[in-house]
């Protein structure tokens, strides 16, 4: 029977009456933890009142009048690396009994730093040092005149980054400094981590907990940590525990005579463990082909038998170059110990900050066995492993709906296969998956993008700009809308080279074009005519209905190519907002800012 | 009433062939047309194909088929200037697929043009005075005439009759001019069709010359025919034939092949209304909710031709004569020199299947071109698929004949009477239509029946073999002695027992063979006809004298 008298019982009913799911859900979770805390000191009154609990769940709830807790870690993550260093210091501070709040930039209200008394700051760097889009309004409000004088607030920076690009780090640092200057107080110095960001981050979080309970250890409440039970039974398959799932096929979708292969593969996904949404991506780890990882040895000279210690575990060289580190992605540390070792001048020059630009272009062109061959010198095993980073799964938008496509996941993968220097160079993991065959298992998982999502509400149009397999997602998105009987209209605009040689999944837009079920398509082919067209020239040529439709309440989503698409997109929406919207140039970006805070912009970019 | 076919509704609403053409040739994002402008285009001269040797691995893909596009010139008694084949020749190499093709109605096609380039393909062709008004579609077709040009001043006659009733017949629309040359646009309503009234036709409508004794036009495969009749060296007039037509479906008796009724004797000043009677009659009385049973050859076959011939009368306010006596010999082409009357000399070049191209050991496209450079007369397209330089002067011959040789454009010529004389459709890849192959197969199949010739000593022995992808019957195998008719991958129809005057119909023989079997089945044949062949008897009239073939008798 029921612990409650009727009266408490009915205070209660009151109380739960309407409360959505998700908020039900924490309130279990924030009861768990009153329950232990009692439990353990016998204190009868909760402390909601002084200060509301932030559940640590992955996509925290919107942002509040004032400081939830006394510490609050605020991350900026494009592809989820510093949401989960910031979910991982929520833990551990809450563990340690401080309260925390860990909040996406995204749903964090700038202003609301003035009245915040102890900040941790997890940044990424995108683009060509540009922060990540979670993370823009936050940055521009700081780095503008607007920003407040901060002079109650302490610090700390944590920076994610690629040393591979100029720009290393360029968002974390920005911020560090720039708080400084706005009268905070800096707890410790920033920690700037690379692609392999496990060494640096871990240290990092320890510090921070530490500092944290240093400053208000004793003014802190204690609290039982809360642990708010999650609405699927079963986790998602992540990094951490990825699923072996079957490739079902696997085809080439670009015409015999097209520049790229680009396979779009199918995938049988096991159970809710892979529940994943359009805008998701599927990760996939690999290993390095065999072909590649022989070059390396080669080139060394090394034994590839020779048993090799970092980081506390033992492999064999080729063990380790196999699957345990990159052999084709260039990491900056290569470049620096390949310098020392070869003492060549051109490598010394590349590492020079000047000519970061370069290092960069020669790292989207180079693969590791290009540098070793070109700038031979002596290795040793040890030395080597630690000159490259961990291989890293490699992430795939999702190309479908699990509400039309039921037990599958489709990626659209284009397939890295070039020669150089008349040697074969293939990209590992998009070259594997293309030669793989259907029965064929991979280890895989699934990365969500809470900020890449078709609108909840179904009736408003929706603009997908996808060249390449930046087309990929909106397929799923159309996909899901068409299955959600979603009224709104939905625009593509794609680009690609040649029309009849790669325009992705064209029959099918067609198609989908015939029913009704995409209500606009504009595309773009660089190659089909005289003078290059981008997605960028379709945007403005049609400016005039993109505004209309953006004045409607549309949301703008943007796929594909970080390194030059995303940015021409964004100046070109500018440009329309600014000219179709009688608008300064300034005033047009805060607008498209305004559309990213209320995630009716949202891009995905790689 | 049964409803109207789909196509009749595209026409009406087309606004005079206009429909939605600009915007779909402008659709950026695909190769093809929007599914009613395809049947517009055709009466703009080209059609929608796509290559069938990678539909299937595009639909894999997931990529829309290759869609290209296939131009028809209008060549009235496939006359054409030497600057004319220069122009048609530069666009087969800039724009379609580096071939020319030509036609069992005595005209160019080109092949492979991608949507892009229809424009500037259609505008360099009117420069070059020629047009593709009407050679597809539901309208009067490239009106054919005997292309053996000068041997009376009569020929030169009908040659230029040919060419006023190509005229007479034409759509009178601005459409073309406005799509394709930029003639201002239309404002108002779309002007009226003196002639064929805003639907036009139920169906294609073909109309041909001959002069006998050459039945090169097979005259009795066209809806409206005329037989000139050309006394001591005059054009008299001409016998009109009405109702023919090949084309048929498989396994649906209410289609067939048929060849066209005398219906009697015109003077030439009657022969424009007479012709505008003909088509107005089966403008109005042909069967519009059936595209299977739409052409003339069924209005004449259900209503009888006392009733047509009487309805045509009436409509061309004259009355037909009673057909004169003539006599056809051949509806082969005749090769090498032939002299004409005015003393200038004509040269027919065989062109397998009429696809002249680039080989490297026959590179026949470049030959022409360079004869073109030098040519002061003027070439014919014959509907047997060939060539003929004609009107040379005497003096020029030796420089026509040195460039014939460098070229080897000679080379077909002293081959078997069966290689010279075969006809082959172009099916496979760009006919959407086709069931087997054809055009390609051609060389293959001819071997193999040489060696069956060889095997009983009658290669020399003239020989018609026609063959289609399809029951369509476009190389007009329904006439040919032997006749293979496509079916399916590498299976045919086999028909046999027409002459070789395009005057009686070869039946169906065996259905449904490949190749070994139907080779079986004609080396017996082959081998009862060279040990009981009567002299000079063909192999078609023997087939029937014998009673090896059965069928509806035929003179
Ligand atoms: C090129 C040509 C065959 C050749 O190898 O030379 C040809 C090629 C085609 N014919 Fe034909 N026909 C050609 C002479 C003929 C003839 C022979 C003749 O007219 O002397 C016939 C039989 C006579 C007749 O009309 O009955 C012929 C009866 C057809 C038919 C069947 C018509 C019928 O009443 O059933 C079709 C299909 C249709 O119209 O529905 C057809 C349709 C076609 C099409 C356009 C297929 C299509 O409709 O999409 C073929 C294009 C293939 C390609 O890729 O080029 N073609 N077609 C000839 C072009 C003639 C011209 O220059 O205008
Ligand atoms: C969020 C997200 C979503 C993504 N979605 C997709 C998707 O939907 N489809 C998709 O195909 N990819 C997608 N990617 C990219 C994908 O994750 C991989 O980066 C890509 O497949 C390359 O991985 P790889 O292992 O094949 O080759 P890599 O190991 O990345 O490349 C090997 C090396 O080859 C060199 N190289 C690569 N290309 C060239 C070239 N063209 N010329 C010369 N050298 C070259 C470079 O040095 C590169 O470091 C996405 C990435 C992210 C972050
Ligand atoms: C398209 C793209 C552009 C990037 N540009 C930069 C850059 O300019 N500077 C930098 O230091 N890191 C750059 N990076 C590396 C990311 O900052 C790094 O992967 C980080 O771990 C991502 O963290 P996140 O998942 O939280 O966004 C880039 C990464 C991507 C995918
Ligand atoms: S006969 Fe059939 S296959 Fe041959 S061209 Fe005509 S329609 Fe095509």
């Amino acid at each position: 029977m029921l612990p409650l008298d009727p009266e408490r019982a009915a205070r209660l009913d009151t109380l739960i009456e309407d409360l959505d799911p998700a908020t039900l859900l924490w309130i279990s979770g924030y009861t768990a933890g009153l329950a232990a805390e009692r439990a353990r000191s016998g204190a009868r009154s909760g402390f909601l009142a002084q200060s509301l609990v932030q559940p640590v769940a992955p996509h925290a709830p919107a942002t509040r009048a004032t400081p939830a807790s006394p510490v609050t870690v605020i991350y900026g993550s494009q592809t989820g690396n510093g949401r989960r260093v910031a979910e991982r210091l929520g833990r551990g501070l809450e563990a340690s009994g401080l309260q925390a709040t860990v909040v996406s930039a995204a749903d964090y209200s700038p202003k609301q730093l003035a009245q915040e008394r102890f900040v941790y700051l997890v940044a990424s760097t995108h683009g060509d040092g540009d922060p990540p889009d979670d993370a823009r309004a936050l940055f521009e409000f700081l780095t503008s005149r607007r920003a407040p004088r901060l002079p109650s607030l302490a610090y700390a920076v944590l920076a994610l980054g690629d040393s591979s690009y100029p720009r290393f780090c360029h968002t974390g640092r920005v911020l560090d400094e720039r708080l400084a200057e706005l009268g905070a107080r800096r707890l410790f110095a920033r920690v700037d981590c690379d692609v392999d960001l496990e060494p640096k981050a871990a240290p990092w979080i320890d510090q921070a907990v530490g500092a944290a309970r240093g400053e208000l250890g004793t003014e802190a409440p204690r609290l039982a940590i809360v642990t708010p039970l999650r609405p699927t039974a079963a986790p998602l398959a992540s990094r951490d525990q990825p699923l072996e799932v079957e490739l079902l096929a696997n085809h080439r979708i670009t015409a015999r005579n097209a520049d790229r292969d680009v396979r779009h593969v199918e995938l049988a996904i096991p159970d809710e463990r892979f529940d994943y949404e359009p805008g998701d991506a599927i990760g996939v780890f690999v290993e390095n082909p065999i072909a590649a990882v022989e070059r390396i040895v080669e080139l060394t000279a090394l034994d590839p038998a020779s048993q090799v210690t970092v980081d506390g575990s033992t492999h064999s060289l080729r063990s380790w170059l196999t699957s345990r580190r990159e052999i084709a992605r260039i990491a900056r540390p290569l470049v620096e110990r390949l310098a020392e070792r070869s003492g060549d001048r051109q490598l010394a020059g590349w590492l020079a900050p000047e000519s970061a630009t370069e290092l960069r272009r020669a790292f989207s062109q180079l693969q590791v066995a290009d540098l070793l061959r070109h700038f031979p010198a002596a290795w040793d095993p040890e030395a080597l492993v630690r000159a490259l980073h961990p291989l890293a799964p490699r992430l795939y938008s999702a190309a479908s709906s699990r509400r039309q496509v039921g037990g599958e996941a489709h990626l659209t993968v284009a397939v890295i296969d070039y020669r150089h220097d008349g040697e074969r160079r293939v990209g590992p993991a998009s070259w594997q998956i293309s030669i793989a065959s259907p029965g064929a298992r991979l280890r895989a998982f699934v990365e969500p993008n809470a900020r890449f999502r078709v609108p909840t509400d179904g009736s408003r149009d929706i603009i997908m700009i996808g060249p390449g397999t930046g087309v990929a997602p909106f397929r799923g998105f159309v996909q899901q809308r068409v299955a959600d009987g979603a009224r709104g209209r939905n625009w593509l605009i794609y680009g690609g080279r040649h029309r009849e040689r790669d325009f992705l999944y064209q029959a099918e837009w067609q198609e989908t074009l015939k029913r009704r079920q995409l209500h606009r398509l504009d595309v773009a082919f660089s190659r089909d005519q005289a003078d290059k067209v981008y997605v960028q020239h379709r945007i403005r040529e049609h400016g005039r209905e993109l505004f209309a439709w953006l004045e409607k309440g549309t949301s703008v989503y943007v796929c594909g190519d970080a390194e030059r698409m995303a940015p021409d997109v964004h100046a070109a929406l500018i440009e329309v907002i600014a000219t179709h919207g009688a608008r300064s140039a300034e005033d047009a970006a805060d607008y498209l800012n305004g559309l990213a805070q209320v995630k009716r912009y949202a891009r995905d970019v790689y | 009433m049964t409803e109207l076919s789909a196509v009749e509704k595209i026409k009406a609403e087309s606004r005079g062939l206009r429909g939605t053409l600009v915007d779909s040739l402008a659709d950026p994002a695909t190769g093809g047309l929007a599914e009613s402008d395809t049947q517009l285009l055709r009466l703009h001269g080209s059609y929608q194909q796509d290559d069938r040797d990678i539909r299937e691995q595009r639909r894999l893909q997931k990529l829309e088929p290759l869609w290209r596009f296939m131009v028809r010139l209008r060549l009235p008694g496939g006359v054409c200037t030497p600057a004319q084949w220069l122009a048609i020749d530069a666009l087969a190499r800039a724009h379609a697929n580096g071939s020319l093709r030509l036609t069992t109605r005595q005209t160019f096609q080109l092949h492979g043009i991608a949507k892009g380039d229809l424009k500037p393909t259609l505008a360099a062709l009117n420069a070059a005075l020629v047009d593709t008004v009407a050679t597809c579609g539901d309208v009067n077709r490239n009106v054919v005439a005997s292309s053996n040009p000068v041997e009376s001043p009569a020929h030169a006659e009908v040659a230029e009759w040919a060419r006023r009733l190509s005229e007479h017949l034409l759509p009178r629309t601005r459409a073309y001019h406005e799509i394709w040359l930029d003639g201002e646009k239309l404002t108002g309503t779309p002007e009226v069709e003196p002639i064929y009234g805003n639907t036009y036709l139920p169906r294609k409508f073909k109309t041909a010359i001959a002069i006998p004794p050459s039945n090169d036009v097979d005259v009795f495969a066209n809806d409206l025919g005329f037989i000139a009749i050309v006394e001591d060296g005059r054009l008299a007039g001409f016998n009109l034939t009405v109702g023919g037509g090949l084309g048929a479906t498989h396994g649906d008796a209410a289609t067939y092949p048929r060849l066209a009724d005398v219906a009697g004797f015109l003077t030439p000043d009657r022969l424009l209304a007479v012709a505008e009677a003909v088509l107005t009659t089966q403008r109005d009385f042909g069967d519009r909710t059936n595209r299977k049973h739409a052409r003339l050859k069924y209005t004449i076959a259900d209503r009888g031709l006392a009733w047509f011939v009487a309805e045509v009368e009436r409509r061309a306010e004259c009355k037909l004569e009673p057909a004169r006596p003539f006599a056809f010999t051949s509806n082969g082409d005749r090769f090498g020199w032939l002299r004409g009357f005015d003393g200038r000399w004509h040269r027919t070049l065989r062109i397998p299947a009429g696809r002249i191209v680039d080989r490297f050991d026959l590179p026949w496209l470049t030959g022409f071109r360079e004869i073109a450079k030098v040519h002061t007369g003027d070439f014919r397209i014959t509907p047997n698929q060939n060539a003929i330089i004609a009107g040379v002067d005497a003096s020029a011959r030796q420089a026509i004949d040195e460039l014939i040789s460098r070229f080897r454009l000679d080379a077909t010529e002293h081959l078997s009477p069966l290689r010279r004389d075969a006809l082959a459709c172009v099916a496979l890849p760009t006919c959407p239509l086709a069931m087997a192959e054809a055009e390609r197969y051609l060389p293959q199949l001819l071997s193999r029946v040489e060696a069956l010739l060889e095997r009983h000593a009658i290669s020399h022995v003239p020989l018609s073999l026609r063959i289609t992808g399809c029951p369509n019957g476009c190389a007009r195998p329904y006439l040919a002695e032997i006749g293979l008719i496509g079916k399916a991958a590498g299976r045919y129809n086999l028909h046999l027992g027409g002459d070789a005057r395009g005057q009686r119909l070869a039946v169906l023989h065996r259905e449904n063979l490949d190749e070994a079997a139907f080779l079986a089945e004609l080396d017996g044949l082959l081998r009862a006809f060279a040990s009981e062949r009567a002299d000079e008897e063909r192999f078609g009239d023997f087939l029937w004298r014998t009673g090896r073939i059965r069928g509806p008798a035929r003179a």
